[in-house]
Order: structure tokens, then sequence, then C-alpha cells
């Protein structure tokens, strides 16, 4: 029996990154705001961590609106309409329903649909698997643009008594759009998880045990620090080095270090570790913003950008990793 | 090649002078990690890290917390060696 042949075209050679955007919670969040329940100082916050403040939501910054924020300021700054996104990824762990994907939400408020929607959970390194699928949905053909935004509100995580993970910890979201590009605009990704470590940054008990009333608590967040510091710093660190290879390039030609803002001492550790140049501009947004999980690499990237810091078509790495634990990281041109 | 407790001793200090800027000579067996180097947790990690591929031993993470001196740290490289 003779069977047609199925299609199954290549479409476009490459993607890049069109544009990027950042929202930040509205609230500036001090260390001294918050040393009080956790018996602590801002001397040692900023020692141990480099945060000096952090930004939180206001009650109007539901997730939903940053998101949708984000998601029209990365639009227009790619000067493409909705209409055009043929998917919408929101990598996020703080959208707080089981179902529909925020991502189906803020889909139709862009108007973008009946492009697909669909939301990823992959902590810290969401927002670079998000890249990593929009660049193969792009070069398969499966959309000409998509839209990617890690969005979170870790405020309504946190434990204000907690002092492994919540006073890192903040809110808002940046989005990119990714579309067609003649030359390589992303570079290839290397990613991958380690759920043997899935007890190192974790949720202290699950909705259920909340329902039936075995612990009434909220459930919250807590990480194994030095754990996750030694990983993130090392192990991190040979991720990094294969995606520049991937890449064919070598450190010295990155010429701007987007890491995940987990903490400046791992930030500075990983840069130490992969051997990147000393003009290499370093992403700091922590400082300023603390750790927005999965929306840290592009509200950093966006600081750089709105401060001149970097030029368009830069050659940038981007490293997420974190809860799961999961991690991914890819060299791209910054638009 | 195992080293002797000497050798450990000598190259902790030298990684602990990377790490943290602390001279070499500063750090002395009977010295506390913590109280006496004044080094935190986070240091310790890479101080730990890059000891293991230094000494091409294995240092558990949850064995760190029992490291508080730097003999502790000494004596442990050194039965890690021989394991």
């Amino acid at each position: 029996m003779s069977r047609p042949a199925l299609r199954s075209p290549q479409r476009h050679a490459h993607s890049r990154i069109l544009g990027i955007s950042g929202v930040r919670g509205d609230r500036v969040v001090p260390n001294d705001d918050i040393v009080g329940p956790i018996d602590s100082s801002d001397e040692w916050i900023r020692q141990r961590t480099g945060i000096v403040e952090r930004r939180r939501a206001t009650e109007e910054q539901t997730i939903a609106a940053m998101t949708e924020e984000a998601a029209r300021k990365a639009l227009e700054v790619a000067d493409i309409d909705g209409s055009q996104l043929g998917a919408v990824i929101v990598a996020t762990v703080t959208h707080m329903e089981q179902t529909p994907a925020l991502a189906t939400i803020i889909a139709d408020r862009i108007g973008a649909t009946p492009a697909a929607a669909y939301d990823i959970s992959a902590a810290c390194a969401g927002y670079c698997y998000g890249i990593a699928q929009a660049d193969a949905l792009v070069r398969a053909g499966t959309a000409d643009y998509v839209l990617v935004v890690g969005a979170e509100r870790m405020s309504d995580f946190i434990d204000p008594t907690d002092r492994t993970i919540s006073f890192l910890l903040g809110d808002g979201a940046g989005a990119a759009v990714v579309g067609p590009s003649d030359t390589p605009g992303i570079g290839p990704t290397v990613w991958g998880s380690d759920g043997g470590q899935a007890d190192t940054i974790y949720q202290t008990h699950s909705w259920l045990t909340f329902r039936d009333g075995t612990d009434t608590s909220w459930p919250t967040l807590r990480q194994k620090g030095p754990t996750v510091f030694k990983w993130a710093s090392f192990e991190m660190a040979k991720v990094a080095k294969a995606a520049i290879e991937a890449a064919g390039l070598q450190p010295e030609d990155i010429e701007v270090f987007l890491p995940h803002q987990a903490n400046m001492r791992i930030i500075d550790q990983l840069a130490k570790q992969i051997g990147l140049s000393e003009s290499v501009v370093v992403a700091r947004d922590i400082a300023e913003t603390g750790n927005t999980s999965a929306a840290s690499i592009p509200l950093a990237a966006e600081r750089l950008q709105r401060e001149g810091a970097v030029e368009s078509g830069a050659l940038a790495l981007q490293i997420g990793f974190g809860a799961g634990l999961a991690y991914a990281a890819q060299v791209v041109a910054l638009p | 090649m195992a080293h002797s407790e000497q050798e450990i001793l000598a190259g902790l200090a030298e990684i602990v002078n990377e790490e943290t800027g602390l001279p070499a000579d500063s750090v002395q067996l009977e010295k506390s990690f913590t109280d006496d180097l004044d080094i935190d947790s986070l240091s310790m990690m890479t101080i730990v890290t890059l000891a293991e591929e230094k000494f091409e031993v294995r240092i558990p993470d949850e064995e760190v917390a029992n490291l508080a001196t730097v003999q502790d740290a000494v004596s442990f490289i050194h039965g890690a060696q021989q394991a």
C-alpha cells in the first residue's frame, strides 16, 4: 500500500529576541522592613545576598495584571501586534489556580487569541525554558512570533519568619517576544533537571495537606541555602560553559552575563567559575529587585537596557536555575 | 595520591586565602572557621568545593556543618582520602 509522505518543513533558519520588557512590584521594601521576624539585620542581608531592597506587588498588581503589563510592553518594544503571536508562554510558580493557565487569560487580553497558550512550571529556570521553547517553535514554523513571560508574585508564598528564602523574594514580570531572524539570535539551549535534589528548594506542604487540616499553616517555600549555593555556583558553571561552547563561542566572547538573580554571591562565584572576561557586563538587578524567580532574568535584562549598559546585538549568556532542581542556559543576542 | 595532614593544611590555607583574602598563615589547626576566621556558610561551601577538587575527595553537604575547626576539616579530608 503506498502511503503519502508527511510534510515537516523547517520554516525559519533562525530566531531572535525582538524586544524585552519588565514590570516590578511598586512597593519598595528595604531590608530594615523585614529583618524583625527573622532576627537579622540589613548588614547581614547585604553581606550574604547583596540585596538592599526588594520589590513587592501592591494589591492591584495581581499576577495577571503584572503579566499583562509586561506582555503589552514587550509587544510595543518589539513592534509586534498581539494578533501576530502564534504562542504565549508564561513561566510561573505563583499562578494560584491549577487551571485555566494564566497564559490563556493573558493571550486573550493582549489580542493574541487564538494563539496557543500555556504555563510552564520550571521555577527560576522558567524563563530560559520558555526561550528554548520559543526558539524551537519559531524555527519549526509552529509559531512565527512567541511571547515568553516570566511572572511571579512570590509575596503570595512567603513566610516572614523564614530565614532560608523568603527574605530574598520579590515580585515582577519580564517578557520577551521571539521571532524569526535571518541570522542566529538564540544559541542552542543546554538544559536539564536533577529531581534527586527536589528537596533542596521546596514547598513546605501540599494544598491537599492544607485542605485536609493536617497542616493548616499557609504552604510556603524553604531552601537548603548552602547546598543551593554550591550547586548554583559550581555545577551551573559547567552548564554555562556548555551553552557557550554550543553557541560556538568562548567565555571571553560573552559581553553580558544574565544569570538568574538568586543571590549576589552566587552571581559573583558563577562569573568566576565560568571564566568570563573582566569587561563583561554583569546583571545585578537583585540588589534592588530581589529574587523574582522566573521573572529575574528578563527583569535584569530590561534594567541593563534601560540604563544604557548594553548595546543592541550584544552577546548575552543567560542561565536560569532553581527549584526542581531545574536549569537552562543559552547565549542570545540582545535586541 | 594521598596527601599528608600537613599538605592538606597548606592546601586548605591556600584555598581560604583565595576565597577570603585572609593570610594563609592565619589558617591554623585550632582556629574555628566561623568564630576565629569569620567565614560564613556560603564561603565555607566554596572552600569545601575547592577542597574536594584539590584533594579529590567528596565532602557531603550535611558533613560541612560538622567541620567547625580547621583541624576538623583537615582530619576529614585526610580520612576521606584513605576511604
